[in-house]
């Protein structure tokens, strides 16, 4: 199999890390070859994070170059927007649709470009939007909506049938939140 | 046992199999994970050191005592190790020593993109460097035998994308050898120049018998059979190479990076038409190889400057890379900011307020130079802060030193601050130090420290009291102050600069994020009461924004730190139980 590339994309502290160990474990079990690949340090104040998570036969770099992602995974709009560099030509965009500021916003210095999905599909690029954090808050916390988002994108795995992406869950999350992480995966799974 | 690891946890595993006993370390991107790791193993007797120098000192006296030891930073703390490093290279060893640095090209959390071959070269030690983490297992593994054998402490060069890059790694068991018998060894030991003038030849003896060793040692292998293109490349930069050409290409992939093997580069080198050296930062294995009078290209291909990635290759090379998409209109950028809570940032508001001069450090208060808080004037290294406050009162003769101050975290006090704290002492300026203890290691991700009263365990250790070191070293006026406290701030502040005399001022308050730091309820913003006159906004603080022309509070990222509450003049920013007893 050719190789896959999945972007995971936010904004530091919002759990991406959680959500590449999930993708991490869930593909080792199948049998892939995987390489996943984070930044930690500096970036993870509040900056522009990424995670790389590449799979395949043979995997070598840990990177995604420009225009090779299949899927970007964003925790926030903005973001889903900085990243679409690397997308490749009819690759997917699935986007938390909540808007953070970023400090050059705050301070007045730039303004959030409320628009920036509809410039990203005015490019040709499929964008599957959802409200993750109303559902992360169905679910019972704020903090579930790398979960929510893990949830959409096995929607576009039907080959990986649902209990693994749950057995990933499981290996991955402190045993008090699994129930909670589980109804969050359900949310963005069946959300429409 | 196969797991998906990271390179540094790879590199704990390897050293956790070798038997290592002791390592001692200092924390540092993209380093610090390995040690964290080999602390979770009950056999090695983990620590984290005040500085990297320690921490290497540490790792050669228990090699002198006979075990195997390793020591881990990232690439600017080999510069604070470079002491120990260069004369360990002349006694070398008895028990096994791995010296493990991480280097970061593209400079994702680091001052500088230092390469750190130069100081295997120059130390005149072997050097590794593992492509991912199945060989950064095996090669901190290797390293100990290798290191005894040869009589040298050996370093393995990581990078980001080794070190924070995920693999599946197949583990082996802990085989612990028998510790080397004590025995005292003073020509070999005691550098005095009449034994270290009798140690530098066997130094460059052995580093012919390593060069011999990376002729025919596994580590250094061919691959592919094309006879148009070889390519000499090693660590990360194999595999960016691997995934642009496959088997297309021959290949020379180098595991040992110092010293290289020339009658190996030679024949590789013969055996192709086109030669080239894939290396991120300099040109290193390049030069050597027009040492050897050979035809070869690199640095005219690839820049030496941050980090590649396959599309560097595959352009250079002259091949077609995809297409992204572009978008137009640039998008806002996102810095790394100050968490919302951070006991740095109402410090940070004061020492902006006052327009004061503020040389700065290594550190997440780094961060206090970003808009709009705009606070720091100089960031060098890791303790410069003090001794060039020092440097930059002298240089005025003291015309700006109630103007000017430094600031400087409890960790990187500990690590080079207070050797500056005794200049200032000893050679006589009046300095204002400031110390922002935060009770942690921050921006490495919450490492004890020799401040925090907690080792690297987590269990209770003897705790440097700040207030009782700064007196003794001289300095006659200490104060304390709560960052949270804007008033107390500027009137301690102020105060401290008037006085003719040097003084240090604590500011003490716990980092925001520690589990034991409880955050109050969010406050709110009373939006009749919102004059949107913006003073709130000059703390930079992620939680507050404008909505609708009027200040907002997001109430998912307040802490209830309450430093915005005292600069509205309004009233307007209100805590919770206030507002809704209105």
């Amino acid at each position: 199999m050719e190789t896959k590339n999945i972007m995971i994309v936010g904004v530091g502290g919002q759990g991406t890390l959680l959500a590449s160990k999930l993708l991490g474990n869930l593909l080792v079990g199948l049998g892939y070859d995987v390489k996943v690949s984070e930044v930690h340090g500096m970036s993870q104040r509040g900056g522009s994070v990424v995670t790389y998570v590449r799979f395949g036969d043979k995997v070598y770099s840990p990177l995604v170059a420009k225009g090779e992602a299949d899927y970007i995974l964003s925790f926030e709009k903005l973001e889903a927007a900085r990243y679409v560099q690397n997308l490749r030509r009819g690759g997917l965009v699935i986007t938390n649709n909540r808007e953070t500021d970023p400090m050059p916003v705050i301070t007045g210095a730039a303004a959030y470009p409320h628009d920036v999905l509809d410039r990203l599909e005015a490019l040709g690029v499929r964008v599957d939007q959802l409200d993750a954090l109303t559902l992360a808050e169905q679910a019972g916390s704020t903090k579930a909506v790398n979960l929510v988002l893990i949830g959409r994108l096995s929607t576009y795995f039907p080959e990986i049938p649902e209990e693994k992406w749950l057995k990933s869950l499981e290996a991955v999350v402190a045993p008090r939140f699994v129930e909670m992480n589980k109804t969050a995966f359900a949310l963005g799974r069946r959300a429409k | 046992m196969k797991k998906l690891m990271i390179g540094n946890e790879a590199v704990a595993r390897g050293i956790y199999e070798a038997g290592c006993k002791v390592i001692s370390s200092y924390p540092g991107t993209p380093s610090t994970e390995i040690t964290e790791f080999c602390a979770t193993y009950d056999e090695i007797r983990s620590e984290w050191a005040p500085n990297e120098k320690v921490a290497l000192e540490v790792a050669f006296g228990a090699s002198l005592g006979g075990v195997r030891s390793a020591c881990c930073m990232k690439h600017v703390g080999l510069n604070v190790a470079a002491d120990p490093l260069f004369t360990l290279s002349y006694t070398g060893v008895t028990g096994g020593l791995l010296l493990c640095v991480a280097d970061d090209p593209g400079m994702h959390s680091s001052q500088n993109e230092q390469d750190s071959r130069h100081y295997a070269i120059a130390a005149k030690v072997p050097m590794l460097e593992p492509a991912d983490s199945v060989e950064a297992r095996e090669f901190a593994k290797a390293a100990f035998p290798l290191s005894e054998e040869f009589d040298t402490p050996v370093l393995l060069r990581m990078c980001t994308r080794i070190a924070h890059a995920q693999c599946v790694v197949e583990t082996a068991d802990r085989v612990e050898p028998e510790p080397f018998p004590y025995v005292k060894q003073p020509q070999k030991f005691i550098m005095t120049p009449a034994n270290a003038i009798r140690r530098h030849p066997f130094v460059e003896e052995r580093m012919k018998k390593l060069a011999e060793y990376a002729e025919t040692s596994p580590l250094n292998r061919t691959e592919g059979e094309s006879s148009e293109l070889g390519i000499i490349t090693s660590g990360t930069c194999y595999q960016y190479v691997k995934e642009v050409f496959g088997d297309k290409v021959r290949i020379l992939k180098l595991g040992m990076v110092n010293p290289l093997p020339p009658k190996k580069i030679a024949s590789f080198a013969a055996s192709v038409r086109r030669l080239v050296v894939v290396e991120e930062l300099d040109g290193v294995i390049e030069t050597f190889c027009r040492s050897l009078g050979l035809e070869v290209e690199g640095k005219n291909l690839f820049p030496p400057i941050g980090e590649f990635n396959q599309a560097t290759i595959a352009k250079a090379f002259g091949l077609e890379v995809p297409e992204g998409y572009t978008l137009e209109e640039p998008i806002p950028v996102r810095p790394p900011v100050m968490c919302p809570g951070c006991p740095h940032r109402g410090l940070f508001y004061v020492l902006s307020k006052l327009k004061l001069t503020v040389l700065g450090d290594i550190g997440c208060y780094t961060l206090g130079s970003a808009m709009p808080l705009n606070a720091l004037d100089s960031t060098l290294c890791m303790g410069a802060s003090v001794s060039g406050l020092h440097g930059f009162n002298k240089a005025t003769d003291g015309k700006m030193q109630n103007r000017t101050v430094c600031v400087i975290g409890d960790s990187t006090f500990m690590h080079s601050g207070m050797t500056g704290l005794v200049n200032v002492s000893y050679n006589d300026t009046k300095s204002t130090v400031i110390i922002l203890d935060n009770s942690i290691t921050g921006m490495t991700g919450h490492q004890q420290n020799p401040t925090t009263g907690y080792n690297i365990k987590g269990d209770p250790a003897a705790k440097v009291d700040l207030e009782a070191l700064c007196r003794a070293i001289g300095i006659d006026r200490v104060r304390v102050v709560d960052p949270y406290n804007l008033a107390q701030c500027e009137e301690v502040i102020t105060e401290e600069l008037a006085a003719d005399a040097p003084s240090v001022i604590i500011s003490r308050r716990p980092c925001a994020l520690l589990k034991y730091v409880k955050a109050k309820p969010a406050l709110v913003i009373d939006r009749d009461k919102c004059r949107s006159c913006k003073r709130c906004m000059k703390l930079g603080c992620p939680a507050i924004h404008m909505e609708d022309g009027k200040a907002c509070i997001d109430a998912t990222l307040c802490v209830g730190c309450g430093v915005c509450e005292q600069l509205c003049p309004f009233g307007a920013i209100q805590k919770q139980d206030l507002a809704k007893g209105e």
